[in-house]
């Protein structure tokens, strides 16, 4: 769905630095903490303080290990290396990374629609601390004092690079929103694009429609949901599309998202790129993952959302994308235990999309089904239904004996047959109609014997109770 | 002067007070160090709350442990908590670091006494001691002398018999070079033996730490101490030695030991190769084999060491910029103050280094500076295993020459060159150690080195102690 004129097609790759949730930073044992104090969880190590030394988190390591194998990525022995530049906010100056050799390389995410995006590579990497420029712009080239928060210096990062094959905004988002839902069955990150646990950086460019060229590309920061991924998106291809229709062209550069302007801005040029002197971290030894470790790590892997989707798909009979929603609320493993007790898969999907919109709750599949069944069997209405599911997944129970309870008797269809009998002699001019085919008129009916019902009627069974009357 | 061994021994069975050995050695610095210059600072209170505890100890009938009592020196890139560690820089002039090095809590724990921290060539960059920003240290030996660096302090302190033991760090013969000048014992051990927490890094993957010592006895003795894995440094080897100690007087008999060819002809001067010949004679005496033995991926050492050593010497001197701690000069904005502060605090020898390290790593250079010199590195790894399939150990001079003016090598190239015996054992990550035999014609000490392979201390002291017996002998 690009929004951009006829005849351009956009190119857009993506960086996501995904924080890792483990208790402790990479390379130290300070807390890994999000808004605590200020310079409260430092030491020597993460504050680069000379003669300190990292010694690699191994729960940092089989997280970032965990994801890639999620990520389709071949698991490789990998080094750490310096990426170095000065930044205040860098204790050491110099970025502990990966770079010729990470640990995650070769993979891809499947998306909902079928489709998939490949993945580069997601290496392991420490976070930097966190500046607050004062004075000037807010920016660190204006400013007239700078305040720096270590806490974050340290924390474990694993950079997700995607191959720039992605054409539109929507899939972008759909990308992201699949890294996240990985990222939250896999458990190795709490995903969080507001607080910052995960940070999505989009490299945009702009072609002409069949071309298989690469155009000079712009990285936009600063894009903190997924809404403002789209809007971005948006705006910087179409920013391109506008230059190269001028005779223009975009410069390659750092762009920095402004969700108020609902623009982007210029920000640090790349012409001058820095050169940033990579080279194996000498402190820290190669990481070697054993088959027993890649083996373990398979063994002990949640079923990821793609799988989940097509083994859905498979038990309901219907197609991929229709899952999404499901198995987005986690609520596929309800629908197909449901499927295997008996139920009806339409209505179980049904139920799962409709009225099972904050989860679960203390329903349980057996019970789930046999609401299903009771449904079909035109046992309760359907609006009885979604009553009862509500008390199911607000307190659990038997469905029956809830429906029993609630005075959800099924009404014999002769008591119906009865009211429909006075209704029809009592509003012969509504009935004339229906019977002539005005489908206005049934909701007059099925309304009425409601409420002489309390509720109680099962609105499909009037309706079959009213075609049989008129073709009768 | 008590050796360390004599005096631990003396401490622990209650005749000698650690506080008034310690009062010994702070006065003979005292004396006479105004002349040499070894120490910058002194970890004065520090250690009689040390020494006092000891002597406590001992009172209660605790055991303090095998260097009880004994007086040692710290090169001053060795972080000690609370004491400036400058590493002779004024960048670093006015910080205290937070915390101890693991060297430093395990010589305390085994009852060491830390007097003082020592002068060194800044950053470890140099083989004289004459680039420290606090003056040059003098060679005890000859006033007028360097005693080779970068360690020249710690090594200066022990050969001026201030005291017993001290630690320096090698990078590519920064402790056995002043050793050699110095005329004391000094040890290089395994890359990953000794820990480096704490030790402010030069160039990581080089860099050891390592004791100096009047005797080989006490040299074994401090190793024994200071090794060990230790998990706060990832590069530290996860094994337990054995004692080197109790094997100290096991002799080489059977040993096959091999001259290397390639340090014994140009560049080095004749007396100092005679002396190598004769160590040679004096493990033939005591029972080994010795031949002459080929490693000519030697001469390619100094060449690959001048790149990797900057290289990493860059990158890890970015820190100092001024932000965080030491020496901040001023400047309009962040990226001024870091250049303010870097000119001013750094002398030229780190300049120099961390501009030919940068230029070593920059994009479209490392292939052929950093890269290649890091396959010249593998190459002296292979040649050194092949070696070490026919030899237990192998033998070398330490240093080209004796003890040299100060002020005499102001070229940069002419001291690079005082590392070429002692750099190919760096780059290879082996243990090797200068041992004192004999002087030069000029009358100065001369060294000779015993390199060993990974994690064989233990014979590289056997053959250690053999030559110290037979220097000993000669004089």
């Amino acid at each position: 769905m690009s929004e951009l004129p006829d005849g351009w097609e956009m190119v857009i790759g993506l960086e996501v630095h995904v924080e890792l949730a483990t208790a402790t930073k990479l390379f130290c044992g300070c807390a890994n903490a999000f808004g605590d104090e200020p310079n409260t969880n430092i030491c020597p190590t993460c504050l680069g303080l000379p003669g300190s030394l990292p010694v690699p988190n191994e729960q940092a390591v089989a997280y970032a290990m965990k994801l890639g194998r999620a990520l389709n990525c071949t698991v490789s022995p990998s080094i750490f290396a310096r990426k170095n530049y000065f930044y205040p906010d860098m204790p050491k100056d110099f970025q502990t990374t990966q770079y010729e050799e990470p640990t995650n390389e070769n993979g891809f995410v499947e998306l909902p629609n079928g489709t998939s995006v490949g993945v580069e590579r997601a290496h392991i990497e420490e976070d930097t601390g966190k500046s607050t420029h004062l004075g000037g712009g807010g920016r660190i080239h204006d400013a007239t004092a700078t305040l720096v928060d270590y806490n974050r210096a340290g924390v474990p990062l694993v950079e997700v690079v995607s191959r720039p094959e992605m054409h539109d905004a929507e899939t972008a988002r759909s990308y992201v929103a699949e890294l996240r839902d990985l990222l939250l069955a896999t458990g190795v990150s709490d995903a969080r694009m507001e607080e910052g646990s995960m940070r999505v950086d989009a490299n945009v460019s702009v072609r002409p429609v069949g071309s298989d060229e690469l155009r000079t590309r712009c990285e936009v920061k600063n894009i903190n949901s997924l809404r403002s991924l789209g809007r971005a998106i948006n705006y910087e291809a179409r920013r391109h599309v506008d230059l190269w229709t001028n005779g223009d062209a975009p410069r390659q550069e750092t762009r920095h998202w402004d969700e108020d302007g609902g623009r982007t801005t210029s920000g640090r040029s790349k012409e001058d790129a820095d050169d940033y002197r990579y080279f194996a971290c000498p402190d820290l030894p190669p990481l070697v993952p054993t088959q027993a470790t890649i083996a373990d790590i398979d063994a002990t892997m949640p079923a990821l959302p793609a799988a989940r989707r097509s083994n859905l798909a498979d038990a309901a009979g219907i197609a991929i994308a229709d899952t999404t929603l499901t198995v987005e609320r986690g609520l596929d493993g309800l629908v197909l235990e449901a499927i295997a007790a008996g139920a009806d898969a339409g209505v179980a999907m049904k139920h799962a999309d409709q009225n099972l919109s904050d989860g679960q709750g203390m329903l349980t599949a057996e019970a789930f089904a046999a609401l299903i069944t009771m449904e079909g069997e035109g046992a309760v209405s359907a609006t009885q239904v979604k009553t009862v599911l509500a008390e199911l997944v607000a307190n659990g129970g038997d469905p029956a004996a809830i429906a029993g309870d609630m005075g959800f008797e099924a009404m014999d269809t002769s008591e119906l047959d009865t009211l429909l009998d006075g209704l029809i002699q009592s509003s012969p001019d509504e009935w004339a109609r229906f019977v002539e085919g005005d489908p206005k008129v049934q909701g007059f009916f099925v309304g009425q014997i409601m409420k002489a019902t309390q509720g109680k009627a099962d609105g499909k069974i009037v309706n079959q109770l009213m075609r049989q009357r008129a073709q009768g | 002067m008590n050796t360390a061994t004599e005096l631990a021994a003396h401490v622990r069975s209650g005749d000698q007070s650690a506080s008034v050995a310690l009062a010994e050695a702070l006065g003979s610095i005292a004396d006479s160090d105004h002349d040499i210059n070894a120490f910058l600072h002194l970890t004065r209170d520090r250690a009689e709350q040390q020494a006092l505890a000891i002597d406590q100890a001992v009172a209660a009938g605790t055991d303090p442990g095998p260097l009880a009592g004994v007086p040692i020196a710290i090169k001053d890139n060795m972080c000690t908590r609370g004491e400036p560690t400058t590493c002779s820089s004024k960048i670093l002039e006015g910080w205290r670091p937070p915390y101890d090095a693991t060297v430093i809590s395990r010589l305390e724990a085994a009852g060491a006494i830390i007097v003082g921290k020592t002068n060194l060539d800044e950053f470890a960059m140099g083989s004289s001691t004459e680039n420290s920003a606090f003056g040059a240290t003098r060679n005890p030996h000859d006033l007028s002398r360097v005693p080779g660096g970068s360690s020249g302090g710690s090594a200066a302190a022990v050969a001026a018999g201030y005291v017993p033991l001290s630690l320096g760090s090698d990078t590519g013969g920064s402790i056995r070079q002043p050793a050699a000048l110095c005329g004391v014992v000094g040890v290089k051990p395994t890359y990953g033996a000794v820990s480096r927490y704490g030790l402010i890094a030069f160039a990581s993957s080089l860099d050891q730490i390592g004791p100096f010592a009047t005797n080989v006895t006490d040299a074994a003795l401090c190793y024994d101490v200071i090794a060990g894995h230790d998990p706060l440094d990832a590069t530290s080897i996860p094994i337990e030695q054995a004692s080197t100690l109790a094997t100290l007087g096991d002799g080489v008999a059977g040993m096959r030991i091999g001259i290397i060819d390639e340090l014994c002809g140009e560049g080095i001067d004749a007396d100092v190769i005679a002396r190598t010949h004769e160590a040679a004679d004096a493990l033939r005496a005591a029972g080994a084999t010795v031949e002459t033995v080929s490693i000519p991926a030697t001469i390619y050492g100094l060449a690959a060491y001048y790149l990797i050593a900057p290289a990493e010497a860059s990158s890890n001197l970015a820190r100092f910029d001024g932000v965080r701690y030491g020496q901040r000069v001023d400047g309009v904005n962040v990226a001024a103050m870091n250049v303010a502060t870097r000119s001013a605090g750094f002398g030229d020898e780190v300049k120099r280094r961390i501009m030919l390290g940068t230029y070593a790593l920059s994009s479209g250079y490392y292939d052929a500076y950093y890269g290649k010199a890091q396959k010249v590195r593998s190459l002296i790894s292979d040649e050194f295993a092949t070696a070490y399939k026919s030899f237990d150990l192998l033998l070398s001079p330490t240093s080209p020459s004796t003890a040299f003016k100060i002020g005499a090598k102001s070229d940069p190239m002419a001291l690079y060159m005082c590392d070429v015996c002692t750099i190919p054992s760096n780059l290879a990550g082996h243990p090797a150690l200068s041992v004192p035999f004999g002087a030069g014609d000029d009358g100065l000490p001369i060294g000779v080195q015993v390199l060993a392979p990974m994690l064989d201390e233990a014979k590289m002291f056997r053959a250690a102690k053999v030559l110290e017996d037979a220097a000993g002998g000669q004089s």
